[in-house]
């Protein structure tokens, strides 16, 4: 199981995402400079959280543009894994490889906390280790984070089944349904706004987050 | 030359006849300038230095000292940390003097070869129900997070205060802390005659033009909206691109020195960089990448644009440099050369327009200040006047120096890196180092009201609490930085406060075995209302030697007990005492309390004394405790006071004999309080309730008192 972390510049969670997929998984991991463009070699790609080239005009819409951008799509369109936490959940819906958009969080500020999420679709090579209802600590860190979309866009993912974890308790940023994280109709691509490198030991405070991480390791083998 | 045009660069008529012996012929109107933001007090500390020579500069551990930034070794692991102030750009521009502040710190941290890890900020506004304090709040937290947020250093910890002494001269000081392998230090100088000397980072502009010289060189008066221009404007993104190119550039070996561009920006930096290899250098503005057309020599040479670096390179492997920067996308070019004749040469268009010796750029005069103790006003709290308990400790919880602040760092991100073992909230921020067993522990600390009423022992306050924050966590006292607030030195009263808290600080470090590695030095921080309170801020770096055995302040489990080590006392004064040798036994039990494994929650007593502490506890952790006291001093004071050396622990019932033991070993004073249990905080005097409160009213009053000024104001 081999995992690539895509490096932009001005992602700042590249290397949490690299410690933990090698350190606490022990998985082979690489980073995967924004230029690059081959990724024929990986099992699983990582868009990590941060500011990509400043997030000056809207969370990932630059990143969107960058030269591997157009083969992380095709990556996908293979079958390929693909996870973006939090800045790379805002790269996803940027690109059109997820759904709707994110917002400023409700009270126009920046966000970062421990949440419960709760595991709405076990059926996802993202979430095999975990059950529906299933509740799990891992933090936030945003500003924009209030994930919206219009009525078609958010009945077609509830009838496919597309959102993956929801906010339990209270909703934090003003996310339509409460919804923290979605995949596409295939599966194959999660964008989660929590981050579940920040809860994958125990020193951190929790290490549910290490069950994404795991679910993603087992839905390969 | 005129005396007008001297004087308004902030140089004084001794000052320019210094530069005209040192030159031996009139400045030209770029070397001016350069001397006068290389003598000012926030580059050269002419009116500070005699003073800060006093800093013990040793201690338990090899101790790093002598460039920008300082630190201490452990475990082949070189910890490097400096607090650094942006008050005066914060008050004149909030957002961009806050943020600035944050990446300047940032800077000299990694330009050191070592890893931004954790940002502290300790603050200081005037009181927020007044509108104009609470933009300049509003402004400088947004500043902090927009600049900490983006470049992916976790805000860990730090302080916030209000009083109405900094109403119109709000403190910002940041404290940056960075670790790298202790053999990859990077120094801050120019070596090797020939050698290229590379410019990387932002383009230069005119902004921040004389901050140093002018803005942080002079008190407020009015129109101070006025300096605006003076404050630079921060860009975090391309700082994060900068850490990364600079960490990565220093790993080739072929960067011989590097130095950022800080106050003073080139001028500063090339100058230092030289006096520093006891070379020259020589810098050709043409090189220079500008934002702008037409900008002046001087413009170029004094801008504080962010985000710059010198670099002094192997000759030979610039291009290796170059590429990893602009591989960043960041601007890099070689801009000049080591020269053998210790001077800097600054050319443009051809022609030479600077040649002046480094050594007598780098050297500042010394001044020798008069000082003068002044009569001090009583800065009683009418707090502590009701007779109602419950009330009074309400009322404390709800004041916003001792509210939590949760508010506001649930704005930062204090996890990125994923390092934060103890979150913010609490004594001190606790991190673990990837890949080792050990951590460290870091803080903030202040009280400007007890340095106010004595200057000296308010700064051995500042040094010894900062301590207990960092013993309560589990850690080990290793190391100092300051940041030195104070008014206008030209003062004697304000000098005489600069002087004796100096003086507080040395001799305190020295009892607790602690070196001064880094610091730095904010004067004129007055108003036309007068000067702010003499705020010695102390950072303070400690080591867990085993991170697993790491303390914070919730109480854990019912049916815990609860026990005070130290003892209470009625003060006569408005100022606690500080018995030093107390201090340090007390400390010690605690720290192998903790290191022996029996302590399950630890808490310094400080601001609001013994309830609050209680409450504090209770609060984070939704507890609640019974306690009973016996101690025979009124109750206002037993509830309330502030009697230094104390801290409360719990631990298991079982445990008690072994607590015993380490107590009797150190002789300090340890009783059992009370035990942990039920929903509300009881604390009694023999058969007397004191105080009874639910927990739930008291987390109310602790977490919604600042969002609920805010709203207010």
């Amino acid at each position: 199981m081999k995992f690539g972390v895509i490096v932009f510049p001005g992602s700042n969670c590249d290397h949490d995402c690299h410690d933990v997929v090698k350190h606490v998984l022990k998985q082979p991991v690489e980073y995967i400079w924004h230029q690059e463009t081959t990724l024929d070699h990986l099992d699983c790609l990582i868009l990590p959280g941060g500011f990509s080239y400043g997030d000056y005009l809207r969370c990932g819409a630059i990143a969107r543009f960058s030269p591997i951008m157009e083969n992380v799509k095709k990556f996908a369109d293979r079958g390929g894994l693909v996870i973006g936490i939090c800045n790379g959940f805002q790269v996803l819906t940027e690109a059109g490889l997820l759904p709707g958009a994110l917002k400023r969080n409700n009270n126009l500020h920046f966000i970062c906390k421990h949440v419960t999420i709760r595991v709405e679709n076990d059926q996802t090579p993202f979430t095999n280790q975990l059950v529906n209802k299933q509740a799990l600590n891992v933090p936030i860190a945003h500003g924009e984070g209030n994930y919206t979309c219009d009525k078609a866009t958010l009945s077609e993912l509830k009838r496919n089944k597309q959102i993956v974890f929801t906010y339990q308790g209270e909703n934090p940023n003003g996310s339509i349904d409460s919804i923290a994280g979605i995949c596409n109709k295939k599966r194959n691509v999660l964008g989660m706004m929590p981050h579940p490198e920040r809860a994958s030991e125990s020193l951190l405070g929790s290490e549910d987050g290490l069950l994404i991480f795991k679910s993603i390791i087992n839905a390969k083998n | 030359m005129e005396r007008k045009v001297y004087q308004e660069l902030g140089l004084k008529d001794d000052e320019y006849k210094r530069i005209l012996s040192i030159l031996k012929r009139e400045p030209t109107p770029t070397e001016l300038a350069m001397f006068s933001v290389e003598w000012s007090e926030h580059c050269g500390y002419p009116r500070s230095r005699k003073w800060l020579k006093l800093f013990p500069q040793t201690g338990k551990y090899q101790s790093l000292v002598g460039e920008d930034a300082g630190g201490f070794v452990y475990d082949d692991t070189a910890i490097i940390f400096k607090m650094e102030s942006h008050n005066h750009p914060s008050q004149v521009e909030p957002k961009q003097g806050a943020a600035t502040g944050v990446g300047g710190i940032l800077r000299d941290i990694f330009t050191t070869g070592a890893r931004p890890i954790a940002l502290f900020d300790s603050l200081r506004f005037g009181k927020i129900d007044n509108p104009f304090n609470k933009y300049i709040f509003n402004g400088v937290i947004d500043g902090i997070q927009f600049y900490g947020n983006c470049v992916g250093v976790p805000t860990v910890g730090g302080e916030i205060y209000f009083d109405d002494s900094y109403s119109g001269n709000c403190l910002v000081n940041v404290m940056c802390i960075g670790v790298c392998p202790k053999d990859e230090i990077a120094r801050a100088r120019a070596v090797g005659v020939g050698n290229p000397i590379i410019y990387a980072g932002s383009k230069t502009g005119r902004d921040g033009i004389g901050g140093c010289s002018i803005l942080a060189s002079s008190e407020f008066e009015a129109g101070e909206i006025e300096k605006r221009p003076t404050v630079q404007v921060g860009d975090p993104f391309t700082e994060k691109c900068l850490i990364e190119a600079t960490l990565e550039s220093l790993k080739t070996g072929v960067v011989l020195g590097i130095k950022d561009m800080g106050a003073a920006g080139l001028t500063c930096s090339s100058a230092e960089m030289a006096a520093a290899g006891d070379v020259g250098i020589e810098i050709d503005l043409d090189k220079i990448p500008v934002r702008e057309e037409g900008m002046e020599p001087w413009e170029i040479m004094m801008s504080e644009s962010q985000e710059r670096m010198l670099l002094c390179v192997e000759k030979g492997k610039e291009e290796r440099i170059l590429k990893i920067f602009r591989k960043w996308g960041l601007d890099a070019v070689v801009a000049g050369k080591v020269l053998k004749e210790k001077k800097a040469v600054i050319k443009c268009k051809g022609t030479v327009i600077a040649d002046a010796p480094t050594e007598g750029l780098a050297q500042a005069p010394i001044y020798d200040m008069a000082f003068k103790k002044s009569k001090v006003k009583s800065q009683k709290s009418k707090v502590l006047s009701g007779k109602n308990h419950n009330k009074t400790l309400i009322n404390l919880l709800s004041d916003p120096n001792i509210a939590s602040k949760k508010s506001v760092y649930e704005q930062y991100d204090h996890m990125v890196q994923i390092n934060t073992a103890v979150y913010p909230g609490g004594d001190a921020a606790v991190l673990r180092i990837k890949g080792k067993d050990w951590g460290i522990a870091a803080t903030t600390d202040c009280n400007g009201r007890y340095c106010y009423l004595d200057p000296y022992t308010g700064a051995q306050i500042a040094i010894a609490e900062a301590c207990r924050n960092l013993v309560v966590t589990g850690a080990d006292p290793a190391a100092v930085t300051d940041c030195l607030n104070f008014g206008n030195p030209e003062k004697p009263d304000r000098f005489y406060q600069f002087k004796s808290c100096v003086e507080g600080i040395v001799d305190a470090c020295k009892y607790f075995e602690l070196p001064v590695v880094s610091g730095n030095v904010s004067f004129y921080n007055e108003s036309p209302k007068g000067a702010i309170y003499p705020t010695p801020t102390i950072g303070m770096v400690g080591i867990l030697k085993d991170i697993d055995h790491r303390c914070s302040v919730p109480f854990k489990e019912e049916g815990d007990i609860i026990v005070l080590l130290g003892h209470n006392k009625e003060e006569e004064g408005e100022l606690p005492e500080l018995d030093l040798d107390m201090e340090k036994r007390v400390q010690a039990a605690c720290l192998e309390a903790i290191q022996i494994g029996i302590v399950k929650s630890a808490h310094d007593l400080s601001e609001g004394g013994l309830s609050v502490a209680l409450a504090e506890c209770a609060i984070l952790s939704g507890k609640g405790a019974s306690v009973n006291l016996s101690d025979k001093i009124n109750n206002a004071s037993l509830l309330f006071g502030e009697t230094q050396s104390r801290i409360i622990l719990t631990i298991a019932p079982d445990s008690i004999f072994s607590l015993s033991d380490v107590a009797m070993l150190y002789e300090i004073p340890c009783n059992i309080i009370g035990k942990v249990g039920g929903k509300s905080l009881v604390i009694s005097k023999g058969k007397k309730k004191l105080v009874n409160q639910p927990v739930t009213k008291l987390a109310e009053t602790y977490f919604s008192a600042i969002p609920n000024l805010l709203k207010k104001a």
